[in-house]
């Protein structure tokens, strides 16, 4: 590809070469500096507003729950489960060895302490993030008692730790806290 | 002809400064003084918001306008803006009773207010805030500033322009005299009075000053983004002066084999 | 190579592409050696510039779509959400609203140097008749575009504006009900004022293609007005011109920065900060600064139909100008009165602009109805005679001998009419 102007460049009036290209890779180099700012602002817009970002917390009023029993809320628009759990699920959750886990992790890591009857997590499977199935009394619990996820049959313990893939991960833990014996304030 | 032509450019131009304040129709009712310009700390491109007097301003605010005026596009997170911490954006917020959704039985419930919360409005719709203020409704505080010609300097000459109606001024029932608004007869009563807040950084409290800090919050809650802006314009500017005599070089450059 | 075009391209990729498909041949050919006369000043940086305030408006604009909600509940507090809430959103929202005056700011300078360099003339009508359609379409988006805030002045200008069509005998009413897609403005309004926001840009994008299409056709006019002769006229596009429309760009970005860094509302209207009150119309009603000249010739006839079709006129008058003006010369530079008559016209629409601005009464009714008459007595009356009676001042032999010869005495004299008639 010839260089359009030095087809045209006269005799008599010698350009300076190596002074444009210098010039001209600064003024570049501007010129992308300036477009890829414009750029970020329009592709942050995208991000979480502070609207969305300052979503409120949830308390869960747990005294309603019967043992054996979970219920599902909603906190920054995702369900959270808390389940009820019976004192067998319990020590069942608690004397399942690590090396039988896929993603080892004990039950104590993912219950409060003092406060091993209830489990938080985040109700969206770890593999494609559909919604398990396993909170109503009326689900397929799965194999290990815990959670069944109907997309692609991973299952979870009471634990809401993975046993049967595909996913790769227990489900998450939000951030709670214990307001009270039967209250947790989620986020 | 070249004079002709001159004549006319300037003409064009005389006309155009004309249109300046044309374009920007001033409220000129009847002898309504133009208001007294006044030193904000947001003016000018190298304005920002004095915070102190901003926080002042909310405390004015949240003890006399607040019982009539709502300031619905705020939320109380917003307060960050103004210098408060996340702590007393907290305290702030707690102060105020504000609708929670529904509780288990389905029925409207209230509580504490948290930052994510809007301001709490002082009506809970427009028929009641009318009924309670003599058929008149309180405008929203929100972007006051920025709805009013004369911006800031007006709505301050408004809350010290309140006085005795001069002599065979005729004034309809519950209106009140404002040497600022037009046509004089303002249906809000004077707001502000000497010594009506207690402010805890010891600033007095007379009417000039607590004006001058609630305008200042509520130029604030107009422009929140103001700061900010003006501070990326210098750099944007700077950047964009500098490419122009970047290009300015390449294009010397480039010209220099053609003329 | 049967079926594959030829490409000088070294670049494999960009041969294999271009053999197939001739993309770079053509941007080679039509923004590269493209031969565009040598003496442009930098009023021809002004179409450029419109091209990329449109690129800074589509690109402003979908971002926006993405958060604004046309709905009259929802329209003016996701507005303010934007503004608050969304991350660079004040900066987006303020870029697309002082975008709109930046966009009418360069096309007006664009028009004008049409008009001063007689661009318009042949063979280059169609060029400039696409041009007029250009501006209507920017008008319309702008109009649209303007009531999305739903803010008082969003509301009553779409009100008033709309009612205009109800002039027509007949079947005016009809045709606002169905703007409105009701019985005043509403939902309905709004909602389909958004849709054909969003879509009359992409529209624009198609005439402004032919608009460009056309340009390459004919190739572009200059500040002499006379036609390329040699290849000696020329120079190739880039990097000549795309350096030079940098240099333009780049203060024009510092104009518009001034505007939405530091006065971000000064072309704005107060009023439009308060939600939309079907029940209340603000004290004065002003349309942005762009359609005051408009305004102002509506406002200057009492009767209403008349009022109408005199603001319609003002602008479709536009699509014959090649035709009202009888001279043969473009540029005014050799045109000795009309180079003083335009700036009489520029000075007609500046005092519409102005009477637009203020109320009509008392002395602004006067001077809206002299200059509204003057502004059709120059298309009308004196374009098509001053060609008749105007005598032209020589035209230089060339481009590049008018560029090249400083000092070299006066031009070559009777060069106007060796002009050849296209």
């Amino acid at each position: 590809m010839a260089d359009p102007s030095a087809a045209h460049a006269q005799p008599g009036h010698p350009a300076d070469p190596s002074k444009r290209d210098f010039l001209q890779l600064v003024a570049g180099a501007g010129a992308v500096i300036g477009a890829g700012a414009i750029a970020w602002s329009l592709v942050d817009s995208m991000n979480p507003s502070k609207d969305v970002l300052a979503l409120s917390s949830v308390e869960v009023d747990l005294a309603p729950i019967p043992e054996g029993q979970g219920i599902t809320v909603v906190w920054q628009g995702k369900p959270i489960f808390v389940r009820h759990r019976t004192t067998a699920e319990v020590k069942e959750a608690e004397d399942t060895p690590l090396s039988a886990l896929i993603d080892p992790q004990t039950d104590q890591a993912r219950v409060k302490a003092g406060h091993a009857i209830w489990i938080v997590v985040i109700g969206i499977c770890t593999h494609l993030g559909c919604v398990p199935l396993g909170n109503k009394p009326s689900d397929p619990r799965g194999e290990y008692g815990g959670w069944f996820c109907p997309c692609h049959g991973s299952q979870y313990d009471v634990s809401g730790r993975v046993r049967h893939g595909p996913a790769p991960l227990n489900l998450a833990l939000p951030p709670y806290a214990f307001e009270s014996d039967s209250k947790i304030k989620i986020g | 002809m070249r004079a002709l032509r001159t004549l006319l450019a300037a003409g064009t131009m005389a006309a155009a400064l004309l249109a300046a304040p044309a374009l920007t129709p001033a409220t000129a009712e009847e002898n309504v003084p133009t208001p007294p310009p006044q030193n904000w700390s947001f003016n000018g491109i190298f304005g920002s918001y004095d915070l102190a007097a901003a926080q002042r301003g909310l405390q004015v605010y949240a003890e006399v306008c607040s019982n009539c005026h709502s300031l619905n596009l705020l939320h109380y997170r917003d307060l960050a803006g103004i210098g408060l911490t996340p702590a007393q954006v907290k305290a702030f917020a707690s102060q105020f009773t504000v609708p929670q959704g529904l509780d288990d039985q389905g029925n409207p419930k209230d509580g504490p207010a948290t930052p994510a919360d809007k301001f709490r409005s002082p009506f809970p719709n427009e028929k009641a805030a009318r009924a309670a203020n003599n058929g008149a409704l309180p405008p929203d505080l929100s972007l006051i500033v920025n709805a009013r010609e004369g911006h800031a300097d007006y709505i301050d000459a408004i809350l010290n322009g309140y006085a005795d109606p001069p002599a065979g001024f005729k004034m309809q029932d519950g209106m009140n005299y404002n040497k600022y608004f037009p046509g004089h007869q303002i249906a809000m009563p004077q707001p502000l009075h000497d010594g009506q807040v207690t402010y805890t950084d010891g600033t007095p409290t007379n009417i000039s000053q607590m004006a001058h800090d609630v305008v200042t919050f509520l130029e604030w809650a107009a422009n929140p983004e103001m700061v900010e802006r003006k501070q990326m314009g210098i750099r944007v500017v700077l950047f964009l002066v500098f490419m122009t005599g970047l290009t300015y070089a390449v294009k010397r450059k480039i010209w220099s084999n053609v003329h | 190579m049967a079926g594959l075009t030829k490409s000088d391209f070294k670049n494999p990729v960009v041969n294999w592409i271009d053999t197939r498909l001739p993309i770079f041949t053509m941007l080679q050919k039509e923004y590269g050696v493209f031969p565009t006369p040598r003496n442009f000043n930098y009023l021809w940086n002004f179409g450029a510039l419109a091209m990329v305030n449109l690129v800074i408006m589509i690109a402003t604009g979908i971002f926006l779509a993405m958060n604004y909600q046309p709905n009259t509940l929802l329209a003016f507090d996701s507005v303010q959400r934007i503004m608050r809430d969304v991350n660079f959103g004040w900066l987006i929202r303020y870029v697309h609203q002082n975008g709109a005056s930046m966009f009418f700011i360069v096309t007006y300078i664009h028009i004008f140097r049409g008009m001063y360099y007689g661009s318009y003339k042949a063979p280059r009508e169609l060029l400039w008749m696409l041009g007029v359609v250009i501006l209507l379409l920017m008008m319309a988006t702008a109009f649209m575009g303007y009531v999305l805030p739903w803010g008082q002045m969003s509301y009553w200008g779409a009100t008033v504006i709309t009612n205009l069509f109800s002039a027509f005998p007949w079947i005016g009413p009809k045709i606002v009900t169905l703007l409105w897609g009701g019985f005043a403005v509403d939902q309905p309004t709004l909602n389909r004022f958004f849709s054909l926001h969003y879509l009359l840009p992409f529209v624009l994008v198609g005439v402004i293609f032919l608009h460009i299409a056309a340009l390459h056709i004919t190739g572009s006019n200059n500040p002499l007005g006379i036609d390329v002769k040699t290849p000696q006229d020329t120079l190739p596009f880039h990097p000549y011109y795309t350096i030079k429309d940098s240099v333009g760009i780049c203060v024009y970005l510092i104009v518009f920065a001034i505007f939405v860094f530091f006065y971000p509302n000064m072309l704005g209207d107060p009023n439009n900060f308060i939600p939309a009150n079907p029940l209340q119309t603000p004290a004065d009603i002003v349309p942005e600064w762009y359609f005051l000249p408009y305004y102002a010739i509506l406002r200057s006839v009492p009767n209403k139909l008349l009022g109408v079709c005199l603001m319609f006129a003002s602008i479709l008058v536009l699509l014959v100008l090649p035709w009202l003006d009888t001279s043969r010369v473009r540029s005014a530079r050799f045109r000795p009165i009309y180079r003083q008559l335009i700036w009489l016209w520029v000075l007609a629409v500046v005092l519409l602009g102005v009477c637009g601005a203020n109320k009509p009464e008392g002395i602004w009714v006067v001077l809206s109805r002299v200059a509204t008459l003057y502004y059709f007595l120059h298309f009308l009356v004196i374009l098509p005679l001053l060609g008749k009676i105007e005598r032209p001042l020589p035209l230089p032999e060339s481009i590049s001998r008018a560029v090249t010869g400083k000092g070299g005495g006066p031009l070559p004299t009777g060069a106007a009419a060796t002009m050849e008639k296209p």
